[in-house]
């Protein structure tokens, strides 16, 4: 099959000025304070892929996906979406067919429903937006759209309230999916669910995205959430991805010091009695990041040239890697999870 | 499909609560009490006070049915003017509610729209508004009645004047009420815009303008309609205050609060009917009105439950 | 108090709490028993709504009216603390019984500084005076591994990040060497790597201090990684309860079964998870019979008009009728 590029991201960066108001400046001194929530963020992403990109709180891994929808303008860099640049504002009004394509999920199912809606309503809102259908047909098509999430017709009389939270996100995919989008940003859609009903929300978009060839970007905290629905995993440290690779690849053989810290991390459910390294540290404010390799204060491979230098990424066996240590060859082997 | 809306009001937690409260379902009674007299006025008065041919000026200042001097056909005494205190009464309930219930309405939708710009739009839009809002806000509401009042007085003559003085009331006390619905609607904006459910309309693609009507209107009209109930009262006693002090609506057509000032100038001659009459009315019209307003404030605040 | 060898230190009997509505009580907790032995540590896991906090609210007296325990006792070393006048009980939490929450931040208070806090509940709790209470309070502070502690002391909490306030508040919550820890998801706030840290130390700490804990949380992977016994809640009863390693790795209930299923894993690749059909039930649509009976894969008649108790199976206790008489 031959790899169609959906989306391609190119050196994105977002920058948030959270100064104080100018007054106080003035009164108190201080100037100005910038955060580097995304800063530089390149990648493809192929029809019928799912790309995660996971790291804590923070990391500017939400940030990037409401750059690609458009909540937010970029600072710098490039979106091309279908071939189509959507790097600023000017250029998606000029594209709302290409707006069209794409659709958000979001995390909280209990705020992403307009509360004074019916279901039914809220379903159609992008059908009779765009006018894509007429009269009858639209509640014909509402209820088709239920049906394909795992609720009843009848449920679009219905008001949000009425349904539990696995059943909101239901209704959150059905109204992502009424414009026939073929491309979703899925911001953390589980993180808000208990495990049995994520375990509901992850199999049924794994069965949309077979049935309609839906390419996702998948944005999760969660390692196992992400190890299960991705095909590719990108990494984020401080608005930066560092390590980004085939999901297989990278769980398998991860590279940066900071992927092998989260995967150490993890809670051990089969109680194999690995003994867990407690990572050391904490994220670092991202109003004034460190200098160089900006995860050089939790690396426990951190040498001067990480403190000056920012890494750049280097492609090795399809595997791409921002570390000096990497680049230098002096990461010790990775000891496998179950050592 | 009626049947099930009455039912779905009635097994509201609004409903429920509104029926726990003695007081509040008492006020509910007066106010709807109040309403219905002054809607039909017409028919339950006894003569048309805004009549001059029906005022004979013999009958004036008599006193109530039940002190010496007192008949039936002016059960509440007369005026100076000889017009039946009762009629009076209903006729200036309807003025005093008309006028509040306009103004609270031009106020609001003033207000929302502002508000709505302000909060949404942010930027410029946000400051400009704000400080408007701000410098309207230091000065009394009385102020900016009797100012807006004393311009429309002097480019009009008396007579035309006489035919506008209910609009510009509401247009005065109206501008003054609208900052208290702007900032309320600004600052429920500002939670309600983050939440993703606007994220979601902005992904769809709405402009910004339908995102506002559509979706952050509904979710920010209980705290306004708090704020109108309890201004509802404040316009009434603001037309009352802008009436007693001789620039609201003409005495020919006399609203509560110029029953209250011509009452006044009998008070200390044993006249004191002329007074009392409209001031109890009016006093009860706020205080039923205030108490849905606190009632309704308490039971759509989520925190209070 | 008398203290026997092998008493149980926490001991719930048979717990009822209800709450008041205007359409008549709702239960949401029905028929709890449980204990915690002295130094032990008991996950409680459940889905959002199946009573695992409000069990711990319950046992700490901080169970906020319209819900009132209407059945059942709750044992403390051997002495009944469910009925006690609210002075007595407040007297208990925090010198026998302490307490850590999900959100670090609104467990402290903003206004005072850290060693304000930590003074205060010492002194409250322990015959000390203010020099001897601040000595504790920095040996405490360094305890939980806060770098710089003798400076970090009299910072305010907002000076601290998310890991770091959650360290001071289980700093808080030893202050008064408490018997009993009531852990109400103490790590859901947190990001992972931080998670790893914090659990890390609370259970060194136990350890060392010989604290009973009872850990609640629904995250099966802190509890396979730091718990000694399980309970597993559904719809305000306990579905199953028994050492770790059985109800882990063998369950019995169809629940557990379907929740262990549910969970990703790092080490299995599979196609899809296994999914529990539908949802936890509200507490006002509490079905007859077993409340898992119409998710339940392995559903039969007696399900959905009796109530199973725990039976024992294999080393654990589990209330389903699979496991019943006649089966």
């Amino acid at each position: 099959m031959a790899q169609e590029t959906v989306l391609q991201v190119d050196n994105l960066k977002r920058y948030f000025d959270v100064s104080k108001p100018w007054l106080s400046r003035v009164l108190e001194g201080g100037g100005r304070q910038v955060v580097q929530a995304v800063d530089g963020v390149s990648f493809e992403i192929s029809k019928g892929e799912t790309f995660s990109l996971v790291g804590e709180s923070g990391c500017g891994k939400s940030t990037v996906a409401r750059l690609i929808v458009g909540l937010y303008p970029p600072t710098d860099g490039s979106i091309v979406f279908e071939g189509v640049s959507l790097s600023n504002p000017a250029e998606r009004a000029r594209h709302p067919e290409k707006q069209a394509r794409m659709q958000m999920i979001f995390q909280d199912p209990y705020a992403s429903l307009n509360p004074r809606w019916r279901v039914g309503d809220i379903i159609a809102e992008p059908i009779r937006f765009r006018k894509l259908l007429e009269g009858g047909a639209v509640k014909a098509r509402v209820g088709e759209l239920l049906e394909q999430v795992g609720l009843s017709a009848r449920d679009a009389e219905k008001y949000p309230h009425e349904f539990s939270g696995g059943q909101r996100q239901r209704i959150s995919i059905a109204r992502a999916l009424a414009g026939r989008p073929d491309f979703l940003v899925c911001d953390e859609p589980t993180s808000a669910l208990d495990v049995s009903v994520q375990a509901q929300i992850l199999n049924l978009m794994k069965e949309l995205q077979a049935s309609l060839n839906l390419t996702y970007l998948f944005i999760s905290h969660n390692l196992a959430v992400v190890s299960h629905v991705s095909t590719k995993v990108g990494v984020m440290y401080l608005g930066r991805l560092v390590e980004w690779a085939e999901t297989r690849t990278l769980f398998n053989r991860p590279k940066h010091p900071y992927t092998r810290m989260l995967l150490d991390a993890i809670p051990d459910l089969d109680m194999s009695g690995r003994a867990r390294t407690p990572v050391a540290g904490e994220v670092p404010s991202p109003i004034n990041p460190p200098s160089g390799c900006t995860f050089h204060t939790r690396c426990p491979f951190a040498t001067e040239r990480c403190r000056a230098e920012v890494p750049q990424a280097l492609s090795v066996d399809g595997q791409n890697v921002a570390c000096h240590a990497v680049e230098e060859g002096r990461l010790p082997e990775w000891r496998g999870l179950a050592a | 499909m009626v049947a099930q809306r009455l039912n779905a009001i009635l097994d509201s937690d609004l409903w429920w609560s509104f029926t726990r409260s003695k007081v509040v379902v008492g006020a509910a009674i007066v106010t709807l009490l109040l309403f219905v007299a002054a809607l039909i006025a017409p028919w339950i008065s006894l003569q048309d006070p805004w009549d001059p041919g029906a005022l004979q000026l013999i009958n004036s200042r008599n006193p109530p049915v039940w002190i010496e001097g007192g008949t039936w056909e002016f059960p509440l005494g007369t005026d100076n003017q000889g017009r039946d205190m009762y009629s009076a009464i209903l006729y200036g309930l309807r003025v005093s509610l008309v006028v509040g219930f306009l103004a609270v309405i031009f106020a609001m939708v003033l207000g929302i729209l502002l508000g709505l710009a302000s909060g949404y739009l942010g930027g410029m839009t946000d400051t400009v508004i704000m400080r408007v809002a701000d410098v309207q806000l230091t000065f009394p509401a009385i102020l900016i009645a009797l100012l807006i009042g004393g311009i429309v007085r002097g480019v009009m003559t008396p007579a035309d004047f006489e035919a506008v003085a209910v609009y510009v009331l509401v247009l005065s006390i109206g501008l003054s009420q609208w900052v208290q619905f702007a900032r309320t609607v600004r600052g429920q904006t500002l939670v309600e815009k983050n939440k993703e459910y606007v994220q979601a309309a902005r992904v769809i693609g709405l402009p910004a303008r339908l995102i506002m009507l559509r979706h952050v209107l509904p979710n920010v009209m209980g705290p306004v309609l708090v704020i109108a109930t309890i201004n509802l009262a404040v316009a009434i006693l603001t037309e009352a205050t802008l009436s007693f002090l001789g620039v609201g609506v003409p005495a020919t057509r006399p609203s509560l609060g110029t029953l209250i000032q011509i009452g006044n100038g009998f008070l200390f001659s044993g006249e004191w009917w002329i007074v009392i009459f409209p001031g109890i009315t009016m006093a009860i019209l706020v205080l039923a009105v205030n108490l849905l307003g606190d009632w309704l404030r308490d039971a759509l605040n989520p925190k209070l439950r | 108090m008398t203290d026997r060898p092998n008493a149980p230190l926490l001991e719930v009997r048979s717990l009822r709490v209800e709450f008041e509505t205007r359409r008549g009580p709702l239960v949401a907790i029905d028929d709890v028993s449980f204990s915690i032995a002295p130094g032990e540590v008991l996950g409680v896991v459940g889905e959002s709504g199946a009573g695992k906090s409000l069990t711990g609210t319950a046992i700490i007296g901080l169970l906020e009216p319209p819900g009132r325990i209407t059945a059942g006792e709750i044992l403390l070393a051997g002495r009944r603390i469910d009925n006690l006048p609210y002075e007595a009980m407040r007297r208990i939490r925090g010198r026998e019984v302490g307490a850590i929450f999900q959100d670090p931040l609104t467990s402290l208070n903003p206004l005072y500084r850290v060693s304000d806090q930590l003074i205060e509940t010492i002194r409250t709790h322990l015959p000390m005076n203010e020099k001897e209470a601040r000595a504790r309070a920095l040996q405490l502070l360094q305890e939980v591994g806060i770098p710089g502690a003798a400076e970090r002391l009299d910072h305010y909490p907002h000076q601290f990040s998310g890991g770091m306030r959650q360290r001071v508040v289980i700093a808080l919550a030893l202050a008064a060497e408490p018997k009993l820890i009531i852990a109400d998801e103490p790590t859901t706030a947190l990001d992972v790597s931080i998670q790893a840290q914090i659990i890390t130390l609370l259970k060194r700490l136990c350890r060392e201090h010989g604290t009973a804990v009872m850990l609640i949380t629904h995250d099966m992977g802190v509890i396979a990684e730091t718990a000694d016994r399980v309970a597993v809640m559904y719809a305000g009863r306990i579905a199953e309860i028994g050492p770790v390693r059985k109800v882990v790795q063998e369950p019995h209930h169809p629940y557990t079964v379907g929740l262990m299923g549910a969970i990703p894993n790092l080490g299995h690749d599979v196609a899809a998870l296994t999914q529990i059909e539908g949802s936890m039930p509200r507490l006002n649509a509490i079905p007859p019979g077993c409340a898992f009976n119409p998710r339940c894969p392995k559903v039969f008649d007696r399900c959905r008009v009796d109530r199973p108790d725990p039976m024992p199976v294999g080393g654990s206790d589990v209330a389903c009728w699979l496991y019943g008489e006649g089966r």
